[in-house]
């Protein structure tokens, strides 16, 4: 424990610091992404972005559902739609989706109380997002990293798999 | 560094540092450091010794400046007042009374303040819950100035305290069966608020105010602040009651644990001891200061000064479950007390995930008495945290619920739980988390029933019909493709069929609902996007009241294994008015709903269902004002620029409200016809 700690030269600073902690939200601050598809200059996105209420979700595991999508975020609202992630190619879910609520608050919730936490044993990341278009649900990064447990070819003692997909159906027993 | 967050040396050099600066830039900056200061009280009642001190130093520096801090605190408290802030007009006051620890305002004043609070539950005609506020203001105070006030005017005191003993006997406590978590008065009773703060004052008091825990650092100034000169609190009138004043509601006191819950540690304050009251009261203001932030506010709750003394980690369990389960409802959203929780086991991962699952144990234990707006929180609670640790949980601990009658407390909130675990992940996931003996609590698989799928089905009514939509849906048939396929359907209601063949026919509905769901059962997505293309279908076989009904009921036959389908179906029905609330409402009351109307994803839809209602009367209402408005605007600036243009708009906009008034008045009828339907319903169903 440090006791010849001396008083901080800017001490004003103190006081401002508690009330920037209530003032603050860094939890919504807007990370780096910018939709580059998109077009429109920095300040109107960023305009846009603090008024969305649709979120970006990623690291999602390749078979969490839409059901499960939508278990999760009602927690924090209505949900209006959640439109999956495909991969280009083989249009199969690849791990992420966008969450659009009915109203921004729900949205901040989520942000606030559902980004990092986890759905599915995978911790998931949520961001704000300038809005679903018809187009957006195909991945622009070639798929690669998370094989799909039903895939694999080789047999992983801690997750399983081995050609389940073989079998024809998914763990949840549909075709 | 933050004020108050290094040991109690640095914080009193700190806190010297700070009041030197302070009082150097007071001529430049003396209004923004008073606004600082009084938002600091306002805000961060947690920090409220700490704070009080350095006005204590500024003021023995600084007489005038102490003098203008007090009257821009009693400003901002008839501010607060004015504007509803109950709940901080509590931190101010209390803020100003710790100021007469710090040398700042003088005790007899003090003492006047809260005379002319006491007094108010003299005031007649007014709501209780306004006596209630002035009253717990009054005593919330005393754990940090009680002391301090009883030695300077004992016999003022005295008397303050014989008004508020003969108030607190004669007011109604009728609220109380209503808020109490459970019914039970064991292991501890649900106490009445301030009941609760009187016993815990009486207490103080007769342990001649002798309190340890509150963190004092003007004690260490006390030869400067003693020099310091006071200031008078100016005469305060409590602001009149009026129409549009709306006072905190009464609480009853949450209690899960006692001392004997944690016999290693340090023990826990006893529940009418003072110690319990600050604790409680400062770990309520930590959560209300950063519920935003979840990693700060665990942050904030673990470094809780004194943590060693107390069991803390009990403390804060209960202090969250406290709010997640308060009635009507919890301060903040139900998913932030989850992720909180979260926090704190990823902080302290060697003692809080202990303390919170004896909890868990605990409240399962006392489920049969436990309210049920609770246990349906409990559920929610439990299975999202199980979703954010792997579903690990020792099952077999619970095995007493399987002998027992399957519709009892402890057996039903299992079910739910593994439901909402199921929701959360998948159906065999359930099976494998929990041991075969409760395999008869485990969930449905969640699939679809398609009455016309096997062959038994060859000899139903409609079943031709139904193969022949298949196909149609299968090759993209529009609407009026579908019209005429259901055109040949024939009418069990034979006397009511007419040639347009559009009245009220249940097996149109039957064959249309069950293909086009079956079809599209393969995802949320799939449904909806159902539901849209059809569309009209929808809307002409629904047209009548009995149409909505049955479609609603064919919905539930096709998806009686999966409530979470079927909540969102009846929600897009709704929003896509293809059927309205009050058909909800009778379709849950219905005969067909009966076997599982003590299920929860009834409730939930229920829930939902008038929360929608509410939430669109509130929208058009909202419109109608904001038009209103507008108009009011345009008729000033009209007023201003003599415009003759503006006549033209004004009709326009004045057209816009009507209609908008009209919009209101039947949201208002439709809500009304709602909640009738309800109450209704509910009573024929309990005579």
């Amino acid at each position: 424990m440090d006791r010849q700690q001396l008083p901080s030269r800017r001490p004003l600073g103190t006081v401002s610091n508690d009330l920037r902690i209530l003032q603050g939200d860094s939890s919504l601050e807007l990370s780096e992404y910018g939709d580059q598809q998109r077009g429109g200059d920095n300040d109107e996105q960023e305009k846009l972005l603090k008024e969305s209420s649709t979120l970006y979700v990623e690291n999602l595991s390749f078979q969490t559902t839409e059901e499960q999508i939508y278990e999760l975020f009602s927690r924090c609202g209505d949900v209006k739609h959640v439109f999956m992630g495909l991969d280009k190619i083989k249009k199969k879910a690849c791990g992420f989706c966008f969450v659009e609520y009915y109203n921004r608050l729900d949205a901040e919730n989520a942000m606030w109380f559902l980004n990092g936490t986890c759905l599915d044993d995978h911790i998931i990341h949520t961001d704000w997002d300038l809005g679903f278009r018809e187009g957006r649900q195909y991945g622009r990064r070639r798929p690669g990293g998370q094989v799909r447990d039903d895939l694999r070819e080789d047999f992983d003692v801690g997750r399983g798999g081995s050609g389940k997909q073989a079998q024809g159906c998914d763990r949840r027993g549909i075709h | 560094c933050k004020v108050g967050e290094k040991s109690a040396c640095s914080l009193e050099s700190n806190l010297e540092g700070l009041a030197g600066v302070l009082e150097a830039d007071l001529p430049n900056y003396k209004s923004k450091i008073l606004r600082l200061l009084c938002t600091v009280a306002r805000l961060l009642p947690e920090k409220l010794t700490i704070y009080t001190t350095l006005v204590g130093l500024l003021n023995a520096r600084n007489y005038n400046f102490g003098g203008e801090f007090v009257e821009a605190m009693i400003r901002q408290l008839k501010e607060s007042l004015k504007a509803n802030n109950y709940n901080e007009a509590v931190y101010l006051v209390r803020f100003l009374s710790d100021l007469v620890n710090c040398h700042v305002i003088a005790a007899p004043s003090m003492v006047a303040m809260f005379e002319n609070f006491v007094s108010v539950t003299q005031e007649e005609d007014v709501p209780q819950v306004r006596r209630d506020w002035y009253v717990y203001a009054f005593l919330s105070s005393l754990p940090w100035v009680g002391k301090e006030l009883y030695e300077k005017k004992d016999a003022e005191m005295d008397r303050i305290f014989a008004n508020t003993e003969s108030y607190l006997k004669r007011r109604q406590k009728t609220h109380v069966p209503m808020l109490q978590v459970w019914t039970a008065e064991k292991p501890h009773p649900q106490e009445e608020y301030l009941d609760c703060l009187w016993a815990q004052i009486q207490k103080l008091k007769k342990d001649r105010w002798q309190e340890r825990h509150i963190l004092r650092p003007y004690l260490a100034f006390d030869s400067i602040l003693c020099e310091a000169l006071q200031h008078n609190l100016p005469p305060f009138t409590p602001p009149p009651h009026t129409e549009d004043s709306v006072y905190p509601m009464p609480r009853v006191i949450f209690r899960m644990f006692d001392y004997t819950d944690d016999p290693e540690g340090p023990v826990m304050p006893g529940s009418h001891s003072v110690e319990r009251f600050v604790i409680e009261e400062n770990l309520h203001c930590i959560i209300k200061s950063h519920w935003k932030e979840r990693k700060t506010c665990a942050a904030q709750l673990v470094s809780y000064p004194g943590k060693n003394k107390i069991p803390l980690n009990y403390h804060i369990v209960e202090v969250i479950f406290a709010e997640l389960f308060q009635l009507p409802a919890p301060p903040h959203i139900d998913v932030m007390y989850t992720t909180l929780l979260i926090e704190l086991c990823k902080l302290q991962p060697g003692s809080l995930p202990q303390v919170l699952a004896q909890a868990t144990e605990m409240l399962y234990m006392r489920l049969d008495t436990m309210n049920t707006t609770c246990v349906d929180r409990f559920i929610n609670w439990f299975s999202h945290h199980l979703s954010n640790f792997q579903f690990r949980w020792s099952w077999e601990d619970w095995s007493d619920c399987l002998t027992q009658d399957p519709e009892s407390p402890k057996p039903k909130f299992v079910r739910e739980v593994l439901e909402k675990c199921m929701r959360l992940s998948y159906h065999q996931r359930i099976l494998d988390i929990v041991p075969p003996t409760f395999s008869a609590l485990c969930p449905a698989n969640p699939t679809c029933i398609y009455k016309y799928g096997d062959e038994s089905s060859n000899s139903l009514p409609g079943h031709s019909v139904a193969l022949c939509l298949a196909v149609a849906f299968k090759s993209k048939a529009t609407n009026d493709e579908i019209f005429s396929i259901l055109k040949d359907v024939p009418n069990p209601n034979q006397e009511d069929d007419d040639d347009e063949g559009f009245s009220f026919n249940p097996l149109k509905i039957e064959v249309f609902v069950q293909t086009l769901l079956h079809l599209a059962a393969k995802s949320f997505s799939h449904s909806f996007s159902a539901l849209a293309k059809f569309h009209e279908v929808f809307k002409t076989l629904a047209e009548s009241d009995e149409g909505k009904l049955h479609v609603l009921r064919v919905m539930f036959e096709v998806w009686r294994n999966h409530p979470q389908m079927i909540a969102v179906l009846v929600d897009k029905m709704i929003r896509t008015q293809i059927v309205d609330c009050a058909a909800v409402a009778n379709w849950i009351f219905s005969s067909e709903l009966s076997r599982d109307f003590t299920r929860l994803f009834v409730w939930e839809i229920l829930h939902s269902t008038i929360r929608k209602m509410n939430k669109h009367v509130l929208k058009i209402q909202k419109e109608l004002e904001e038009a209103k408005e507008k108009l009011a605007r345009q008729h000033k600036r009209r007023s201003d620029d003599d415009d003759r243009s503006s006549d033209r708009k004004d009709g326009a906009l004045e057209e816009q409200i009507e209609r908008l008034q009209e919009k209101v008045e039947s949201a208002q009828s439709e809500q009304k016809n709602l909640f009738l339907v309800i109450f209704q319903r509910f009573i024929m169903i309990l005579t």
